[in-house]
């Protein structure tokens, strides 16, 4: 037990350089891990897929696909895989980080940038680099999804006005013929600019020892 | 009136005159009234021979039967019968006055926050009203805890930024709670100590009296601090910080002010005392919510069924948050949480149910009452500080004032170190600073002071309280906004209200809710989520009438929007580009061309195209609605929604019109959508044959016009009612041609020319009225 702690100590240590949690976050998040993966070295989309509690979110193809995506690696590659270890799991989870006392206007930039630019992935699923109207319409359709039925229609008009106002603030003076291909990174983040994400995205993650919750599937 | 007269005549001199002269005029004339009020006691009480009340009439018969037959009094004076509610009106309005006079002279404003100049204007008419040798009415605490301070707390607790301050609710309490407890025990603890300082001649003053003085002047006051900080735009944490503060702390201060209050009669305080305290702490604020939320709930409930009687709707939000207040008050809960909880409770419910002029009836009523309220509250305070009966001690008073400051910085800032450890966006020093420095006192305090028996420490405390009240006013509201410019803080950021921005903070919601599901603990957001679907999925259907109750937050925000971009439409009379930005991206530029390219569509005849158009616009109308005579009782069909909705009706159609120009050839028109300039709505049913010629003078067109009242947008309106009172005397159903007068020809020629003539331009605005069909 001792040689093991040691090892992935360091591995943790290695992994707190690359990804800014502290080391009693990752080891809380290795736990999680283990108890989602069932002890293995990596996570499949079923093993995210069996935990109840998000059952009743609209958009969770979405969010466990983000898991899966290479793009939030940090390392630019595009596509999906199939599994992830520890490593990409923490990656992802990195992007909701909250800022903290000591970080600068400079790293606080980057962090927005970075924010948005997870959820813009999100977004863009064919991973042309823009989210064309169909990608729009798909996201307030899946939105709208545990709502009932007003949504199909619903969602079209309010998708439309969206980019309408996207085109209208980013490119004012359009001729008619002209077409706006899709929100491109720049559109978005002047868009999302009020929003101020690098204060809104972000989750707590625990010091502590959340072995005691059980909010994922039992182990076994 | 005759003494306002001459200062409308006045108007004519520079504006700063104005405000100034009708200022002296209506203190003179207060003087006067409250002047000739002794005069008409004084003849009362000579006609009067017993003691029992006896009217005018008696003394006029009692005078009229011992005298000889005097001639009738064409005109008497009789100032007793209406005194009460002349002098309350005459107050209302110099307050009123005030508040104008300040904003025509702009370069005061700009330094000086209006509750300062409120303040000073109080002790002006106090020194006036005192000159005179009257007396001074008082801020009488039942007057203010009853009728002034309500309105503020409603209009405070309804329009409440819930996500703001749900997501701060800790900070909050620990700054309420902890924080004013702290003030209390400190500044009472020090005062103690320095009323053992000999020479002080403060002796006598005991440790419960202090505590008692320090739990009164401890509160931040909402009042005040709305007066401030709504003129300083501040970014929205700060604000929530010291304004929730400021309302969660009646609580504290309630329970501590009765604690030491009952104590400082028996004398002692035992540790059981001490106990049930902190047990009545519980009782008073759990109270107060529960009784709001009850009535909060009720009122919800009720606004489900007042579809049928709209005038009504804002009456019930008011009275029920009225009886929330004062039901608390009964058992001595917190009178101002039970308020805030009744309007945050109601809320969402409420808006979903009422009609949108009653809820803009209501937020202007809100807002009109919380305004005179204010500034009765700070008139009445300066009048007050003149009137009533001082007892200055130096170093009470210039030791609470210090004491006050040193306390509150202490505090924010020893509860910040502890409130960061737990906060994940950490407070800044400057946030520090604004919070220690927004915290400023008010006519709490001073009303709370006044409610002390009387004694000849009561006028010391009062003393004090005042220039607490004042320094924290004058000194810190003043200087607050430089202080803001200089430290660069974070101001305000302006709503346009983006539907992007909704629909990604819902994005997020979902998104946080998610990612702390696969983390594995449960979160903020994770309870937040299982709130929301509780309240869909049991509350909302019983306190949303109709279909609303299962529609969407997006939608709704999407239908709100759109409602209001047709009342800008309706306003401006032209159509409103997009919420901020003038712009000529239409939906064409972003519907994908190509589908709809690759279809092989042969050509069609101009003429054919026509009257497809004619067609399908034909077919796209709605039957107009008869527009009802104005009554009271009988508000079911509302022509300025019927207006907003026909608007919305002909955006889509213009819409359409736009997707349909991608299958035929004709050019579409080019403008953004037609000029709203001609609507109308037609009075009766009326079958109508729509010529599309190009003659410009073939007036087949049938118009049957509306009567006058009802919104008609047309350059050329003031002639419609002409048209459409002489219309309706010759009867309806004919050519107009034959029946009308050689004069109104030309008018009508002109009218039929705009609305027939060709060209794509003009067809829009034809499709706009011309092919109504009932």
């Amino acid at each position: 037990m001792g040689a093991s702690q040691t090892r992935s100590d360091h591995e943790h240590q290695h992994l707190t350089d690359k990804t800014g949690f502290s080391l009693e976050q990752i080891k809380n998040l290795h736990k999680r891990f283990q108890q989602l993966s069932g002890n293995e070295e990596t996570i499949s989309k079923e093993d995210l897929d069996r935990i109840p509690a998000l059952a009743n979110n609209p958009i969770k193809k979405q969010i466990i696909g983000a898991f899966f995506d290479k793009r939030n690696q940090h390392q630019d590659e595009v596509g999906s895989c199939d599994e992830i270890g520890f490593e990409q799991f923490l990656m992802v989870m990195s992007h909701f980080r909250p800022p903290t006392l000591k970080t600068t206007d400079e790293e606080k930039e980057a962090m927005r940038k970075e924010k948005l630019r997870f959820l813009f992935n999100m977004h863009d699923t064919d991973n042309d680099g823009t989210i064309t109207l169909e990608e729009y319409r798909k996201v307030v359709e899946e939105l709208l999804s545990k709502s009932g039925a007003i949504g199909q229609e619903a969602a079209k008009a309010i998708a439309d006005a969206a980019m309408l106002e996207v085109a209208s603030t980013n490119v004012p003076h359009m001729a008619p013929d002209d077409f706006y291909e899709g929100i491109t990174f720049e559109h978005f983040e002047q868009i999302l600019k009020g929003l101020e994400m690098e204060s809104r995205m972000h989750i707590r993650f625990l010091d502590v020892d959340t072995t005691t919750m059980r909010c994922g599937k039992s182990t076994s | 009136m005759a003494v306002l007269r001459p200062a409308r005549r006045s108007s004519s001199s520079p504006p700063p005159l104005t405000g100034l002269l009708t200022c002296v005029l209506l203190l003179v004339f207060v003087s006067a009234a409250s002047a000739s009020r002794d005069a008409a006691a004084g003849k009362n009480n000579e006609t009067r021979g017993d003691p029992a009340v006896v009217t005018d009439e008696d003394s006029h018969h009692q005078s009229n039967s011992t005298a000889h037959k005097k001639a009738f009094p064409v005109l008497s004076f009789n100032y007793d019968h209406v005194r009460k509610p002349f002098e309350i009106s005459l107050w209302i309005l110099l307050a009123l006055l005030m508040k104008l006079g300040f904003h025509i002279i702009p370069r005061v404003s700009n330094v000086v926050p209006e509750s300062c100049l409120l303040i000073f204007v109080g002790l002006l008419v106090g020194g006036i009203i005192k000159a005179i040798g009257e007396e001074a009415p008082i801020l009488d605490s039942k007057l203010f805890f009853l009728y002034l301070l309500p309105p503020i707390i409603l209009d405070a607790g309804y329009f409440l930024p819930i996500r703001a301050f749900t997501e701060n609710l800790g900070t909050i309490l620990m700054f309420a709670v902890v924080g004013t407890l702290w003030n209390a025990f400190f500044v009472g603890g020090m005062m103690y100590a320095v009323c053992q300082i000999k020479g002080a001649n403060l002796g006598e003053v005991d440790l419960l009296s202090c505590l008692l003085f320090g739990s009164i002047i401890s509160a931040v006051d909402p009042v005040a601090v709305l007066a401030v900080f709504e003129e300083i735009h501040i970014n929205e944490l700060l604000h929530i910080l010291v304004f929730g503060e400021s309302l969660l702390n009646d609580a504290v201060t309630v329970v501590l002010y009765h604690l030491f209050e009952e104590f400082s009669h028996a004398g002692t305080v035992t540790v059981v005392d001490a106990l049930l305290g902190v047990v009545c702490f519980f009782v008073v604020s759990l109270g107060g919510i529960l009784v709001g939320a009850i009535y909060g709930l009720l009122g919800a409930f009720t606004s489900r069924f007042t579809s049928h009687t709209r005038v009504i709707e804002p009456l019930f939000v008011f009275l029920y948050s009225y009886m929330a207040y004062l039901s608390a008050e009964v058992f001595h809960l917190s009178g101002i949480m039970s308020l805030i909880a009744c309007g945050v409770m109601m809320r969402p419910y409420v808006e979903a149910n009422i009609s949108h002029k009653s809820y803009t009836t209501m937020k202007y009523f809100l807002k009109m009452w919380s305004s005179v309220s204010e500034t009765l509250i700070f008139i009445f305070l300066g009048v007050s500080t003149v009137a009533g009966p001082h007892a200055w001690n130096w170093t009470f008073v210039i030791f609470t004032v210090i004491l006050c400051l040193i306390s509150r910085v202490l505090g924010v800032v020893g509860l910040t170190f502890i409130i960061n450890k737990f906060r994940i966006v950490k407070l800044t020093k400057k946030d520090q600073f604004i919070v220690a420095y927004g915290g400023l006192r008010g006519a709490i305090a001073f009303s709370l002071g006044f409610l002390l028996t009387k004694s000849e420490m009561k006028h010391m405390f009062l003393t004090a309280i005042i220039t607490v009240i004042f320094f924290t006013v004058f000194v810190q509201g003043m200087t607050i906004r430089p202080l803001v410019e200089l430290l660069a803080v974070k101001k305000k950021k302006e709503n346009k209200g983006s539907i992007n921005e909704e629909i990604h903070t819902q994005f997020l919601d979902h998104l946080l809710t998610g990612i702390e599901c696969i983390c594995g603990h449960y979160g903020h957001h994770h309870w937040k989520d299982k709130l929301n679907r509780f309240n869909k999925a049991y509350v909302k259907r019983w306190l949303i009438a109709g279909e609303r109750s299962t529609e969407p937050q997006l939608i709704s925000f999407y239908n709100k929007m759109e409602m209001k971009q047709a009342m800008m439409m309706v306003e401006s009379g032209i159509a409103p580009k997009l919420p901020t930005v003038v712009s000529s991206v239409s939906m064409s530029n972003i519907q994908p061309r190509g589908a709809a390219r690759r279809r092989a569509i042969p050509s069609i005849s101009k003429s054919r195209e026509e009257e497809i158009r004619k067609i399908l616009r034909s077919n796209l109308q709605k039957t107009r609605q008869r527009l009802r005579s104005y009554s009271r009782h009988d508000l079911l069909i509302d022509p300025f929604e019927d207006t907003l909705s026909e608007i919305r009706f002909r955006k889509q159609r213009v819409e359409m019109e736009r997707r349909m120009s991608h299958y035929l050839t004709v050019p579409a028109n080019r403008q953004e959508t037609p000029s709203v300039r001609k609507v109308c709505f037609e009075s009766e049913h009326q079958v109508y044959t729509y010529d599309d010629s190009e003659s410009p003078r073939g007036p087949t067109v049938q118009l049957n016009l509306s009567p006058p009242d009802a919104v008609s947008l047309l350059s050329e309106s003031p002639q419609r009612p002409n048209q459409s009172s002489s219309h309706r005397d010759k009867g309806d159903g004919e050519p107009r041609e034959r029946e009308r007068a050689p004069d109104e020809q030309d008018e009508q020629l002109k009218l039929s020319r705009c609305l027939s003539d060709p060209g794509p331009n003009k067809e829009e605005e034809d499709g706009g009225d011309g092919s109504f069909k009932s």
